[in-house]
């Protein structure tokens, strides 16, 4: 009996350390993040002197042309990335499943882009978005065209930090997408060649529903880092012009570093966090109704 | 329904050869088994007429018309795999009716012809259910039928049934001889089984080790097979094989091994004196072995197991170092441990050349 117990409580003594560390170095910021939000805090108070608001610096979000600015931009950022990118991978990976020579020399090729810290894919792409001696500039140039403003036009620079996150974060996509694509099961696409199926009607009907389970996920999972970039936009455009390019997070450190209002800019972190915890609970919540189906799948069939 | 020719086909992967140049005639409105033991390549010589596998050389043609260079769409065929390959994401019915759906046929007539084949099948209260929900002999038949919606010249089978248990492929085997009489298209069908073989081709191919050993009804080749492989292969419990020496005495021709010393027939015997050899292996079937002693030849024979099938029993018995299969009728029961006289049926004695294994 007691050595029963004992036994039982074997994992979770194993577990305790771990999930110790978890609650210090997890909880503990976000419950300060929480708890700075109700506060008018500025950083050369400690956070004992600051004063308590309430809710105060979420209403002043709502009304906060600027913050919501910044929040439409990243809406607005994070779907066109995202759908240019899955659309890319997507249709890089369907392009490069086949055994060619040379193949995964050239998947190694597509990945390289992702390995590249994001401080680092920020300065290169500034070199090269350069308005006098970078190379989109001088190209155009020398083949007798106007230079674009890059960086120093509005709906260009958006333009400008999309282009540089397609082309660092598209990889990740191909990469999952290349993998779904080759568990698939080969009979099924022979069985559809027979049937008849062209390329693309095999791609329509096949390839594409089967891979959706996994589609899904890296959809959601670019989301929710697509919401969190910072960076590679940091480095290129710091935000500007205006406000064409602030993204929340930018948002965010500017109102801690250049606003000194700490309660505000813990507010707008929180509202970032609840955004992100509604996808990553919608990922989970997929995952879990496919694991759900399939078990009924599984039961009906042991049935028969 | 073409007449399916392959001319000198091979099959390379890389430098290792699979299947050396062959050629295959087979004829309009026949259902054609390529038998043969596991990695033998009756799987790639199917494929290749399927046109999911190239050609490393040669020419497969459907009547006149060369193929090879087509896409598996447009030779005109369905095909049956091992492991079925059902599209997981659609149901029964649109599993059923893909090709004619791609084919942009009328709604009404794919309803019809799902409906119809279904029903032949019993598969109709399974129609909108998904491939996971159902069982494997379930699934086995939805491969069936989505082969045969099709209206296509060629059917082929890849083991359609070798991952149904042994129930089960029974009564597929029968349906499936059944519907060969029914269906007048070219059947191609592969198995590793030498009963489904047996029981479905109206010819068979013997395949060993990427070469065609034999071809021919199924009673010429339990009859008359060409070397040893093709007679050990075919028939079950299959044959027995015993070491031994022609010997000529008594004006007659025996052949004499460890235990035994049989007469052979004197169509066997004239054969014999053509040959130069005199080392052979002598093949009995277990059938044509038998405990009345008056009907043949006398052998004496170690009884070591008696294996109880129902009506009939199968004898585990020792002649000399070999071991040697009987087929008894249970009525007359044999004690296992004693030494038994059996008679021979002399005409049903095979002579094989011990070095080269072909039948003398
Ligand atoms: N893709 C492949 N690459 C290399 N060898 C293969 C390939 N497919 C089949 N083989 C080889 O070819 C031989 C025949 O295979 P297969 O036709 O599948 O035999 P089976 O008669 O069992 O259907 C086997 O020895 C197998 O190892
Ligand atoms: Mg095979």
């Amino acid at each position: 009996m007691q050595s029963a117990n004992v036994n039982r409580l074997t994992p979770y003594l194993f577990l305790a350390p771990a999930a110790l560390i978890m609650a210090v170095a997890l909880l503990y910021p976000i419950g300060y993040m929480i708890y700075a939000s109700f506060l008018d805090w500025n950083p050369s108070q400690r956070i004992g002197e600051a004063d308590f608001v309430g809710l105060r610096n979420y209403v002043n979000l709502l009304s906060d042309a600027a913050f919501l600015e910044s929040f439409w931009v990243t809406i607005k950022f994070a779907a066109i990335v995202v759908s240019v990118e899955m659309f890319i991978g997507v249709g890089l990976a369907l392009l490069l499943d086949r055994n060619i020579r040379g193949m995964s020399l050239l998947r190694t090729l597509f990945i390289l882009p992702m390995m590249i810290a994001p401080i680092v894919v920020g300065l290169m792409w500034r070199y090269m978005y350069h308005p006098t001696v970078g190379i989109f500039n001088r190209t155009l140039k020398s083949l007798g065209f106007e230079t674009v403003p890059w960086l120093s036009d509005g709906s260009w620079a958006f333009a400008s930090v999309v282009i540089a996150d397609v082309w660092q974060w598209t990889p990740f996509i191909f990469i999952l997408s290349l993998a779904a694509l080759q568990s698939l099961p080969q009979s099924a696409m022979e069985a559809s060649r027979i049937d008849g199926a062209t390329g693309w009607q095999q791609i329509i009907h096949i390839k594409l529903p089967l891979m959706m389970p996994v589609l899904i996920v890296t959809l959601l999972l670019r989301l929710i880092d697509a919401f969190k970039v910072l960076e590679v936009i940091l480095v290129l455009t710091n935000g500007g012009p205006g406000l064409s390019t602030e993204i929340l997070s930018l948002r965010i450190s500017r109102t801690a570093s250049e606003f000194r209002e700490l309660g505000e800019a813990a507010a707008m972190s929180n509202f970032l966090l609840i955004l992100l915890m509604l996808l990553t609970f919608g990922m989970f919540f997929y995952n879990k109704a496919v694991e759900v189906r399939a078990a009924r799948l599984r039961a009906a069939a042991e049935e028969d | 329904m073409p007449k399916i020719t392959f001319d000198q086909v091979a099959k390379s992967y890389g430098s290792v050869e699979v299947l050396p140049p062959f050629d295959l005639a087979l004829d309009d409105g026949e259902f054609t088994v390529l038998v043969g033991p596991s990695g033998c390549g009756k799987s790639t010589t199917l494929r290749m007429l399927a046109g999911l596998e190239t050609l490393s050389g040669g020419e497969i043609f459907f009547d006149e018309k060369p193929i090879s260079k087509l896409e598996p769409k447009d030779r005109d065929l369905a095909m049956v795999f091992q492991d079925y390959a059902l599209y997981p994401h659609m149901t029964i019915a649109k599993n059923m009716s893909f090709a004619l759906r791609l084919a942009r046929a009328p709604k009404s007539e794919i309803e019809e012809k799902v409906r119809r084949v279904a029903e032949m099948l019993n598969i109709a209260p399974l129609l909108d259910r998904k491939p996971a929900e159902l069982s494997g002999g379930q699934r086995q038949r939805v491969a069936m039928g989505r082969a045969l919606v099709r209206d296509a010249g060629t059917f082929l089978f890849d083991e359609p049934l070798s991952n149904l248990d042994a129930k089960l492929r029974g009564k597929m085997r029968a349906e499936l001889a059944e519907m060969r009489d029914t269906i007048d298209k070219n059947m191609v069908y592969v198995t590793h089984d030498q009963v489904e073989a047996m029981t479905l081709g109206d010819r068979i191919v013997v395949m060993s080790d990427g070469l065609i050993q034999q071809q021919g009804t199924p009673e010429e080749l339990f009859k008359s097979p060409v070397n040893k492989f093709v007679a050990g292969f075919i028939g079950s419990p299959s044959m027995n094989f015993i070491d031994g020496e022609l010997v000529d005495d008594d004006g007659k021709t025996w052949v004499h091994g460890d235990g035994f010393k049989l007469p052979l027939d004197l169509d066997i015997s004239a054969r014999m004196n053509d040959v130069q050899t005199r080392a052979v292996t002598v093949g009995l079937r277990p059938s044509s072995l038998t405990t009345d002693i008056s009907r043949g030849a006398p052998i004496e024979l170690k009884v070591v197991v008696s294996e109880y099938l129902g009506a009939q029993s199968v004898l585990v018995t020792r002649c000399g170092g070999a071991d040697v299969l009987v087929e008894t009728q249970s009525t007359s029961p044999v004690r296992a441990g004693s030494v038994q006289t059996f008679g021979v049926l002399t005409n049903e004695i095979m002579i094989f050349d011990k070095a080269s294994g072909l039948r003398l």
